[in-house]
């Protein structure tokens, strides 16, 4: 149970937020000129890696915002937070 | 009991407050602050229970909340009644009824002890390797057999009839433990301006030296236990500092995340609990934790280790000390280090006969020395090899140990007891340290597991964190605070400590013996029955991991969870295999630390807050008129309105007939629904649904359908153009919440150039759906006003009316294939609109229907329910729904995968209709379909999804999945059920007025 910061209501816990996958995969624009296996791979093909992800969150029962999460999965550890469209922070 | 074991003083009980208690059948008396154990003790009880396996005799062997043998069930048959409660634990309270568990007839008698010398035959993994075959006789034989002798109390069969509360609680420190270096802890944490949390798992403070007798501990010139009691009083006039007694912490989470037990009735008589809370869940955030949970003494393994009275050495130090309770008349204390022969010197001191036996050579420690000066008798470097006695610990037999330690050698000594009191040194308590994350390091001095590395803000004092001497926690606990508090000067700087230091030191993980290992009984898990052998027997068969072995001998695997022994489990695994007990590394520590009553974590959240329940406004109406519910999703909907005896059947075919033959009105205010505003709402209804939106004229309505991005069915529903920049959106009932969290998703993170903004409305109106042929003249009664002709109100389109000055919105559409309006009010008035229009429709024999004839309406005419008749697994051209499907728009959610290679497969599941051959027959929703029965193995096509007895078409119909569906129309397929088989014709899914006929009247 850990606490994340959204970035429009400040530290809450865990519990107000849902998880959203991984973070920066782009919905391509045109969808249509893509091969199958491109759109597979848009579509299907998500990292789950032990240790620094990028993760989307909800603050689904608080603000309803998306943002970004860098989290460490091997120990839920919060490098960062910051909104959509904003590039990941610079270590 | 004749004989009264409470001859001594003590100032921990209140001895004017005399309670009478019952242990299985019979009255006994205690003092309150007594624990059910000391009670016992006192009247001399020392049985209490039968081991889990071979039912051997078990009695009090601790104090405390590791005790692995002295577990009782409390309360009887009431409602009460509680399993598996640690006697160690449970104070005596007025009226208290304990009673022994796992013995039949009775603890003295106990017809399963047959197993104790049957034992040879069933060693570990006996249970794996016997009831293997043959196979059919697991179910009629073997599990009903293991079951009945599974499991160890009698779980509760009545309701719990007392209250459980869940709270949260945040704090700067919270210190978890109230010994001596807790209490030190708390005191510099609440001096230096924090919030600070004190929680102990006993009903006072003050951990083992609150009753250190003896005078050559000094803190400040003070008796140790002196000097913290006086430290004790002053922290309860600390400002900031909480104190919550009989609290247990249960788990230790990330981000200093911990759950703990306050136990605020269990010690109270039943009158004085009423309609009071018996336990509260903290959810306590910490800035910073301070674990002083202190160390539990090891036992020995040793040769039937397990009788009753062989109990811990410091634990009969507290009977004696604390309770003032002998727990026997002639007490050996066996031991491998110093901290024993204080037990030795308070027996002695209070005139009890006293023998020590050590398996050390010597030593030099000043317990020793006064041991030796009280004229204690010590046989040096002896291990006992055997005990006697069956219900109580009658004598043992010693010999002197071999030079290397592995054997015993010259002649047994026998010596009469009625009480052992062992002690194998110390173990740590980090079970909450590893649950936080940490990691431990292993110390091979005296072959302890310590606090390593923490993984959040947090530290371990005391003798958790490896300080078993009084100085060196003092000492430490100063320091460790001062530095993790960050605080320069303490009140304790200055403290003096006096105290004997612990010499020699000397382990010996399985004690050796005069027989060979195989016939003897030296038991680690004391709960589960598991022994030394047991461990030996898993590695030669091969098991490894410490891990696996545990689970293959179920060794810490008990209530207890091996807090005990576990060590020595680990060290015999170490020895046998040849490798260090550090990197060998201990069983993984899982919350909770003790056992949580499931009362306690539900909290309130039984009955009827068990689940949110979600009613619409006009509920009370259903209710009234005898409705039958149905759980969608947390909604209640009205399923159907049975009159006068009626069964579910004959009520749906009557509220069928009714809904097309003249009118039917159904409560249609769970559907989800979506308020969306902005100048790119067009745009974004492109974008989400199948078919083109950008041409809907203002005041009319569309069916859409949406998709997952892979092209799969995700949600329907009809939605209406309000104005420019404005719809209404409806969604599937159980889909609603999740349609707009989808739909907020692209919004914020795709496409936040757009202009759009959705609220849902779902809770905010109420509407009613009048349909039928004589829906029409219903709505004109209601509205005046409305021109309801079909040129100025035709099928998919909206209006605005007034009823008595409240404004409502109609919408011409249907989902029964009959004409109808769906009425949406302000949701305060629903009850009102509904009444008004079962008035209005009164002449019209007006039938209200739930959910099934509405499924069964929408079924005649081939419509479709997103989760009954799809699985995330159809397209909108598996269901034949080609003619949504915008082939102009660029795109749309899930478009491009319509062109997967998977996706367009000709032989995908398509929905079709199937119709019975015999007419009268209806097929179960969910039966398999099957083109050949005889082919092995047989082929499934498909499934039924929806299927009813239509009383409009007077046949059976059916909408079901097949395998290349499209191109069966009008074959024979078959559905095989367990006592028959069904044939079936592939029809089209559109059973009845296929031309919108009835729609468009």
């Amino acid at each position: 149970m850990f606490i994340i910061t959204c970035p429009f209501c400040g530290e809450r816990d865990q519990s107000e937020f849902s998880a959203g996958g991984e973070a920066h995969i782009v919905r391509p624009k045109q969808p249509t000129e893509l091969s199958d296996d491109e759109w597979a791979d848009f579509l299907f093909m998500r990292k789950n890696i032990k240790g620094v992800q990028f993760e989307r969150w909800n603050h689904a029962h608080g603000c309803r915002k998306w943002f970004n999460v860098i989290r460490d999965t091997s120990n839920d550890k919060i490098h960062a937070v910051y909104k959509m469209g904003e590039k990941p922070p610079q270590k | 009991m004749s004989e009264n074991f409470r001859s001594l003083e003590t100032k921990f009980l209140d001895k004017t407050n005399r309670i009478s208690f019952k242990y299985n059948g019979k009255k006994y008396y205690g003092y309150k602050g007594d624990t059910l154990a000391s009670a016992l003790l006192s009247n001399g009880v020392h049985l209490i229970g039968r081991s889990f396996k071979y039912h051997r005799p078990r009695g009090i062997m601790t104090c405390g909340s590791e005790e692995p043998n002295a577990i009782v069930q409390i309360g009887g048959n009431s409602s009460f009644t509680e399993p598996n409660v640690r006697a160690t634990e449970q104070e005596i309270y007025e009226g208290l009824e304990a009673s022994s568990q796992n013995c039949w007839p009775s603890v003295e008698f106990d017809v399963g002890g047959i197993n104790n010398f049957i034992s040879p035959i069933i060693p570990a993994g006996f249970y794996y390797k016997t009831f293997m075959w043959p196979k059919k006789l697991w179910y009629s034989l073997y599990e009903p057999a293991i079951r009945m002798s599974a499991g160890l109390g009698k779980s509760p069969t009545q309701t719990d009839p007392e209250l459980y509360d869940h709270n949260h609680l945040h704090c700067d420190v919270l210190v978890v433990g109230g010994g001596i270096s807790g209490v030190i802890a708390a005191s510099i944490s609440s001096d230096n301006g924090n919030n600070t949390v004190l929680i102990d798992d006993k009903s006072s403070l003050g951990g083992t030296t609150i009753f250190q007798d003896d005078e050559n501990f000094k803190i400040n010139d003070e008796k140790s236990s002196v000097w913290l009691n006086n430290k004790i009083k002053e922290l309860e006039n600390k400002k900031n500092l909480i104190i919550k007694h009989r609290t247990s912490l249960a788990a230790y989470h990330n981000y200093n995340y911990l759950l703990a037990r306050e136990n605020l009735a269990d010690h109270k008589s039943l009158n004085e609990r009423s309609n009071k809370l018996r336990q509260r869940l903290w959810k306590i955030r910490a800035k910073k934790v301070i674990l002083a949970t202190g160390a539990i003494e090891r036992p020995l393994i040793f040769n039937n280790n397990d009788r009753p009275g062989i109990m811990l050495a410091n634990s009969v130090k507290k009977y004696i000390d604390y309770f003032g309770v002998r727990c026997g008349n002639k007490n050996i204390i066996f031991t491998n280090n110093d901290s024993a022969y204080e037990t030795a010197i308070s027996l002695n001191k209070k005139g009890i006969n006293v023998t020590i036996v050590d398996i050390r050579n010597s030593s030099s420690s000043m317990l020793v020395k006064n041991a030796k000066n009280a004229g204690i008798k010590i046989y040096w470097n002896h291990t006992i090899v055997d005990t006697k006695g069956y219900r109580r610990i009658k004598s043992i037999q010693i010999m002197e140990i071999s030079e290397d330690g592995t054997n015993v050698i010259g002649d047994k000594i026998n010596l009469v007891c009625d009480n052992l009191s062992v002690s194998g040194g110390w173990t740590p308590m980090v079970h909450l340290f590893t649950q936080s994350g940490g990691k431990l390091k292993f110390r091979d001095s005296d072959q302890v597991f310590l606090p390593n590395t923490a993984m959040s803000d947090q530290i371990s004092i005391g003798s958790c964190n490896g300080d078993f001497e009084l100085d060196d926690i003092i000492k430490n606990t100063i320091s460790d605070c001062k530095n993790f508090l960050s605080s320069s000067t303490t009140d304790f700087d200055l403290v003096k400590v006096n105290c004997p230091k612990q010499k020699e030191s000397k382990n010996i993980w399985l004690l050796p013996n005069d027989k060979p290992l195989g016939k003897t009984k030296p038991f680690l898990d004391f709960q589960n029955d598991s022994t030394a052998k047991d461990v030996k027997l898993a590695m030669r068969e091969g098991f490894r991991s410490i891990e696996h072995v545990k689970r293959y001998t179920t060794t810490g695997m008990g209530t207890d969870q091996g807090k005990l022994a576990n060590m020595h489990a680990l060290g015999i695994i170490s020895e046998t295999a040849g490798v260090k007990m550090g990197s060998l590394g201990t069983t993984t520590f899982r919350p909770p630390y003790t056992p949580l009553t499931f009362g306690t974590i539900v909290g309130r959240n039984v009955g009827a807050f068990f689940d949110i329940t979600r009613k619409t406004p006009m509920h009370d109406w259903h209710e009234n008129n005898k409705a039958k519910f149905e759980n969608v999703g947390q909604w209640k909907r009205a399923w159907y309105y049975p009159k006068d005896n009626e069964s579910m059947h004959q009520a749906v075919q009557r509220e069928s007939k009714a809904a097309r033959d003249s009118a039917g009105i159904l409560d249609a205010s769970t559907l989800g629904k979506i308020d969306i505003k902005g100048t790119d709402a067009s745009e974004f209804l492109n974008r989400v649904y199948t078919n083109a939106w950008s041409k809907l004229g203002i005041g009319k309505c569309r069916y859409g359908l949406m998709l997952n991005e892979d092209g799969m069915v995700y949600d329907d529903g009809v939605t209406t153009r309000l104005d420019d920049n404005h719809y209404l959106m409806t969604t599937t009932t159980g889909g609603a919440a999740n349609v707009l969290s989808k739909l907020e998703d692209y919004l914020q993170t795709e496409w936040p150039e757009l202009d759009v903004w959705l609220t849902s409305v779902t809770d905010q109106y109420a509407t009613a759906s009048v349909c039928g042929p004589n829906s029409k003249n219903i709505l004109k009664k209601l509205f005046p006003d409305v021109e309801f002709n079909d040129e100025n109100f035709p099928h998919m389109s909206y209006k605005n009316a007034e009823m008595d000055g409240i404004n409502c919105r109609i919408m011409r559409i249907s989902f029964t294939g009959e004409h109808s309006y769906e009425i949406n009010i302000e949701s305060k008035y629903g009850k009102s609109l509904w009444e008004k229009c079962m008035e209005a429709g009164k002449k019209y024999n007006i039938t209200p229907y739930g959910t099934e004839t509405m499924h069964l309406l929408r079924a005649e005419k081939g419509f479709i329910i997103v989760g009954q008749d799809t699985d995330g697994t159809m397209t909108p051209i598996d269901l034949q729904m080609d003619w949504i499907v915008s082939k102009k728009k660029y795109d749309f959610i899930g478009k491009r995968s319509l062109y997967r290679s998977d996706t367009m497969r000709e032989d995908r599941k398509q929905l079709v209709g199937l119709l019975t051959d015999n007419p009268k027959e209806v097929l179960e929703e969910g039966a398999q379909i099957v083109q050949d029965e005889k082919k092995q193995p047989i082929e499934m096509l498909g499934h039924v999804t929806s299927s009813y007895f239509s009383p409009n078409l007077n046949k059976s119909i059916a909408l079901a999945v097949v395998r290349n569906g499209k191109k069966l129309k009008g074959q024979k397929l078959y559905v095989p059920m367990k006592d028959k088989t069904i044939n079936v014709t592939v029809s089209d899914f559109i059973f009845f007025d296929s031309k919108n006929e009835r729609l468009n009247a």
